[in-house]
């Protein structure tokens, strides 16, 4: 008796371990992995509203927090079972081309330019036009850091030097090839203008000196998608979870949490639901 | 599928390093100048230090050395902490703006190469000390002629641990990527640009720069062999 019990203790513990293989006849229950943009991670959304996603479904969230770029790279690579990231047009391709089942709006949030107080391209006189902005940053030649990591909001960034025609180099441009983070760390030390999400910036406004100087341009609207990858990329992906992961996001109860998501703690949302 | 990635990114290195892309080579040109300049005051330090606790007794001597040998093993992050905690604007040197320079990276890697090369001065020294000693005195030598008679003995050891020292540097990322900050032009090295282009998703910029990593090391670790191939002969008998 006492050997069949340890014999079904160390057949549970096998059972137990390694990852859940993605056949029907097993049930959801095991871990996804989520390929997702530096800012959810940094801002601490995820971790405020994954734990309901694993209460109600048993489900575990790997979160592996990157680039956009290196979010939608992982997912063709077949290494994510499921992307939240924020580069329309390059989800958009990355669905035409069969890596993802469909994309879905999320949520949004806003870009800022942040900056010493001192201000010294005086982007506090410029009303709403981020253009505007940039162009007083280069003839004031103050220093700019650029996230130049291929993410989203560097996507962003080059997008709005493509409108102003000008090409974005020299002394003044700091192309740093970090995470938003470190981005916004690293202006603060060197008292230079950088763009980055409004989320980010608030969840870290206690521990740097740069202020908000440019805000409320339609052109800083930010959007967020997710995606669940196609799973014929390999036999790993748990497809199921993902389709569990992208049905609770869109849902209402979820919707609410990201509306919640900062109001105590900033006085108001950092990501606006939008899901349809 | 993986293999076909792999196999893709080594073709595309191979096309990488042999355009003479300027920003690559700029960026091997800095990570060795950094890291040489940082051995090179490392090893003043180093060969000073470690002569001079190997050959003398001293109160709390077996404290200093303990200290000597953890931090051979210093976190190259918690250098980097430590070191930007100094220099940053709120740090005690803030107004020097030192933060995010080729400068600060030196300095870091100073501080993590300097106790590997006093550490394995002073193993040596330690083993040969005595004898020297005795030489010194029967030709009515000081300290300081001491030292000079260990270092002209202990060559291979000091050339080991040079190589070491330089190895341990150009491979970090910890340190380089706080205080250097990875900037494009100014203080990206070879290890910032391996991390960054991995976040980024570009393999094959990662396996190319990975490469002349490795080739750096396996030259370091060849010299340091060549030197060491016959380390046990080195003794002050064996010397003519």
């Amino acid at each position: 008796m006492k050997k069949y019990l340890i014999l079904l203790v160390l057949v549970s513990l096998l059972v137990g371990c390694g990852r859940p293989s993605t056949s029907p006849s097993t049930d959801v229950k095991g871990e996804i992995i989520l390929t997702t943009t530096t800012s959810t991670e940094n801002s601490g959304l995820l971790d405020a509203i994954l734990g309901d996603f694993t209460e109600k479904t048993g489900i575990e969230v790997k979160v592996v927090a990157v680039g956009s770029g290196k979010a939608l790279q992982m997912g063709m690579d077949g290494e994510a079972d499921v992307l939240l990231v924020h580069a329309k047009a390059s989800e958009e391709a990355f669905v035409a081309d069969g890596h993802g089942l469909e994309r879905f709006d999320v949520m949004y949030n806003d870009f800022i330019i942040i900056g010493p107080d001192s201000d010294p391209a005086k982007l506090k006189d410029i009303e709403a036009d981020v253009l505007k902005g940039f162009e007083a940053i280069i003839n004031s030649s103050s220093k700019f850091i650029s996230r130049g990591d291929d993410s989203g909001t560097h996507k962003q960034e080059l997008s709005l030097w493509k409108k102003l025609n000008v090409e974005a180099q020299g002394d003044f441009y700091i192309s740093a090839g970090r995470g938003m983070g470190d981005v916004i760390m690293m202006a603060d030390e060197l008292e230079a203008y950088t763009l980055t999400d409004r989320a980010t910036y608030l969840s870290m406004v206690d521990k740097v000196e740069s202020v908000i100087l440019l805000e409320g341009d339609s052109l800083l609207f930010n959007q967020y998608g997710v995606i669940a990858v196609n799973p014929n990329k390999n036999d790993k992906i748990n497809s199921e979870g993902a389709n569990l992961f992208v049905e609770w996001i869109l849902s209402d109860s979820t919707q609410e949490l990201i509306r919640e998501f900062g109001v105590d703690t900033f006085g108001q949302s950092l990501f606006i639901p939008n899901a349809k | 599928m993986i293999m076909v990635t792999i196999l893709e990114g080594f073709i595309e290195a191979f096309y990488l390093l042999a355009s003479f892309n300027k920003e690559i080579y700029s960026i091997i040109g800095l990570s060795i100048f950094v890291s040489l300049s940082a051995t090179i005051i490392s090893s003043v330090i180093g060969i000073l230090l470690g002569t001079l606790i190997g050959l003398t007794d001293f109160r709390f001597k077996k404290t200093i050395v303990k200290f000597v040998y953890s931090f051979m093993a210093l976190p190259p992050v918690v250098v980097g902490l430590f070191v930007m905690l100094i220099i940053s604007r709120r740090g005690p040197l803030g107004g020097y703006q030192l933060m995010f320079t080729p400068f600060a990276m030196i300095a870091a890697q100073t501080i993590l190469i300097t106790p590997i090369i006093t550490g394995i001065i002073y193993n040596q020294t330690k083993e040969y000390g005595n004898e020297i000693r005795e030489v010194s005195l029967v030709l009515g030598g000081n300290k300081i002629d001491q030292m000079i008679l260990v270092v002209s003995e202990l060559k291979r050891t000091i050339a080991i641990a040079i190589t070491t020292g330089f190895g341990r540097g150009i491979s970090e990322v910890g340190a380089v990527m706080i205080v250097g900050g990875n900037i494009k032009g100014h203080t990206r090295v070879m290890t910032t640009f391996i991390a960054m282009n991995n976040s980024m998703g570009n393999y094959s910029e990662s396996i190319a720069m990975g490469m002349v990593l490795i080739g750096i090391a396996i030259l370091t670790n060849t010299i340091i062999l060549r030197i060491s191939g016959d380390v046990n002969e080195n003794s002050v008998k064996s010397s003519k």
